[in-house]
């Protein structure tokens, strides 16, 4: 079982994520939800990619020295991912708009007052 | 000998940097109004990111690092002062913080 | 000192994120979001990451600030407090991190470099990705030619995203000739000189990080982000009207579908010449010959895609009609 000193930055990620996480469950305001899910997402990418750093090693570029390099399979996957999360973003986002539009607001107190009393 | 010249003024502008950017940081958070905020927003913008990159090129002596550290400056010297000016222009337009004309913090 | 630069990052990220928590003003949540982005991009250089730092600091900070500042621009910009009670979140917050810390005990220190993850593909990719593929940026030659299967599919995802945004908002926007009644910039002169010079200087850095993604950090996702940031900073200050003369909506959605049908395209041509889809070997007489057609052929579809897209993303919601 590896110490601390090797593991704390993984528990940091950890609780970047569960503040995205909470700022998801616990707030109203549809948008302060999209945030907190941005960084939520920010924050996965950030723990994925520190799990393919090697020390000692560069950036997965081929150069002429005789170095090594960090792994660049995570690399791939977080920048598809990066883009995904941003089209995910939009959406909501302009699901956001059209709820605006037909409620007159973005608090979620608010919408289920008024989907109750219909 | 000339290395070493270089590389200590390299590590003064590098401090004298970092020290504009530390009284900017200061003065974000304990200037009174919206302006002065500005102002010393323009100055870490300007000044203080010349003498970090002036510092990285001496460092880095004449190579393709040290012209793309210029054009990075370049671009910062464009944009930067530009996004002070139109916050502070904007504010200004719309009244913000002149009518109450008071020296408390603007909200 | 490289740990050092870690820690105070970190540190700089876990107050950015308790900020945000802790804001009434969407406004400001979202700059602190934009801050928070260009931070995990600082982290990302420290990690070797270099491209997915490019691709972080460009699309966070950048396309997601601006659609969610457009989204408040049509909102409300202040939040209400929330009425009920904090207790069950946090015991559900604190249950679900602490259920996560207890299983990252069992993993490899960090930066180890005999971690089972470096065992199995990654070697190979790092070791013959020179013969095979022909190219410095390990990271493009997977991306493009050996996991291609999984960038055609984020085109596509792109892609629909654009088209969802225009099928939920296309109801509710501006007339064509109301158009030139949106505000615009125009009248700040340094605004509009400043403009002049950067726009084109943008796009050229843009083709640039298009077709250097080969040989150093860059490649299709990143230029068509900065393309289309240029493109926005145009419509920003010209007029909505102005931009719209140029990139008529007809003429953006025909663009996106071009560079899937191009992507797409690419492996059906490697279908009908004898290998399987989307393997550039047979491309060319040279294998490496072949792979370089091959992804140069990918990554300007991507480029275009998630150029067209972002651009029609963003007029999308500027068009909105303010009014009910």
């Amino acid at each position: 079982m590896s110490s601390f000193f090797d593991l704390y930055n993984y528990w940091i990620f950890i609780f970047l994520m569960m503040t995205g996480f909470y700022i998801v469950i616990a707030q109203g305001n549809l948008v302060k939800k999209i945030i907190g899910l941005n960084i939520f997402q920010t924050s996965v990418f950030l723990l994925y990619i520190s799990m393919g750093k090697v020390s000692g090693g560069t950036a997965p570029i081929l150069i002429e020295a005789d170095v090594s390099y960090s792994n660049p399979l995570p690399h791939v996957l977080i920048l598809t991912a990066i883009v995904v999360g941003v089209a995910t973003t939009a959406v909501a986002m302009a699901l956001i708009v059209r709820i605006q539009k037909a409620y007159g607001t973005i608090e979620e107190q608010e919408i289920h007052e008024q989907d109750a009393s219909l | 000998m000339w290395e070493l010249f270089i590389l200590y003024s390299s590590y003064t502008l590098l401090l004298l940097g970092s020290f504009l950017s530390l009284t900017f940081g200061l003065g974000l958070l304990r200037f009174p109004d919206f302006y002065s905020r500005t102002h010393a927003a323009g100055v870490a913008d300007t000044l203080c990111a010349a003498l970090i990159i002036f510092g990285l090129s001496l460092q880095s002596g004449f190579n393709l690092v040290t012209i793309k550290l210029f054009l990075i400056l370049i671009f910062l010297w464009f944009t930067s002062p530009t996004s002070s000016f139109t916050l502070a222009s904007t504010a200004y337009r719309s009244g913000y913080g002149i009518k109450n004309n008071s020296s408390k913090r603007a909200e | 000192m490289e740990q050092a630069i870690d820690i105070i990052l970190l540190g700089f990220l876990v107050v950015v994120a308790i900020a945000v928590v802790k804001q009434r003003d969407l406004f400001a949540s979202v700059i602190l979001f934009g801050i928070y982005s260009l931070l995990s991009a600082a982290i990302f250089v420290s990690l070797d990451a270099v491209d997915v730092a490019f691709t972080e600091a460009a699309v966070g900070a950048g396309i997601s600030s601006i659609l969610i500042l457009s989204t408040l621009a049509l909102t409300s910009r202040n939040e209400k407090p929330s009425s009920h009670s904090v207790f069950l979140p946090l015991m559900v917050v604190l249950v679900t991190g602490a259920t996560l810390v207890f299983g990252t005990l069992d993993m490899p220190a960090f930066a180890d470099p005999e971690a089972p993850v470096h065992k199995h593909v990654a070697p190979r990719y790092i070791q013959d990705s020179y013969q095979e593929v022909g190219m410095p940026n390990i990271v493009t030659s997977v991306l493009a030619s050996y996991r291609g299967y999984d960038t055609m599919g984020e085109v596509v995802v792109i892609f629909t995203a654009g088209v969802a945004v225009l099928l939920l908002l296309s109801s509710v926007r501006h007339k064509e000739d109301e158009l030139s009644n949106l505000t615009d910039l125009k009248h700040h002169p340094i605004l509009l000189n400043v403009a002049q010079i950067l726009i084109p200087i943008i796009l050229l850095f843009a083709l640039y990080v298009q077709f250097h993604g080969d040989y150093g950090p860059g490649g299709g996702f990143q230029a068509g982000v900065i393309f289309a940031a240029g493109f926005i900073l145009y419509a920003m200050i010209i007029g909505i009207d102005e931009i719209r003369k140029t990139f008529t909506p007809k003429y953006l959605h025909w663009l996106s579908v071009t560079g899937v049908v191009l992507y797409i395209g690419v492996g059906i041509v490697t279908l009908l010449l004898g290998g399987e889809f989307l393997n550039y070997n047979v491309l060319a007489e040279e294998k490496l010959t072949g792979q370089h057609w091959g992804i140069f052929l990918v990554e300007l579809g991507v480029g275009i895609t998630v150029t067209a897209t972002m651009l029609s993303l963003f007029l999308s919601f500027s068009e909105v009609r303010r009014t009910p």
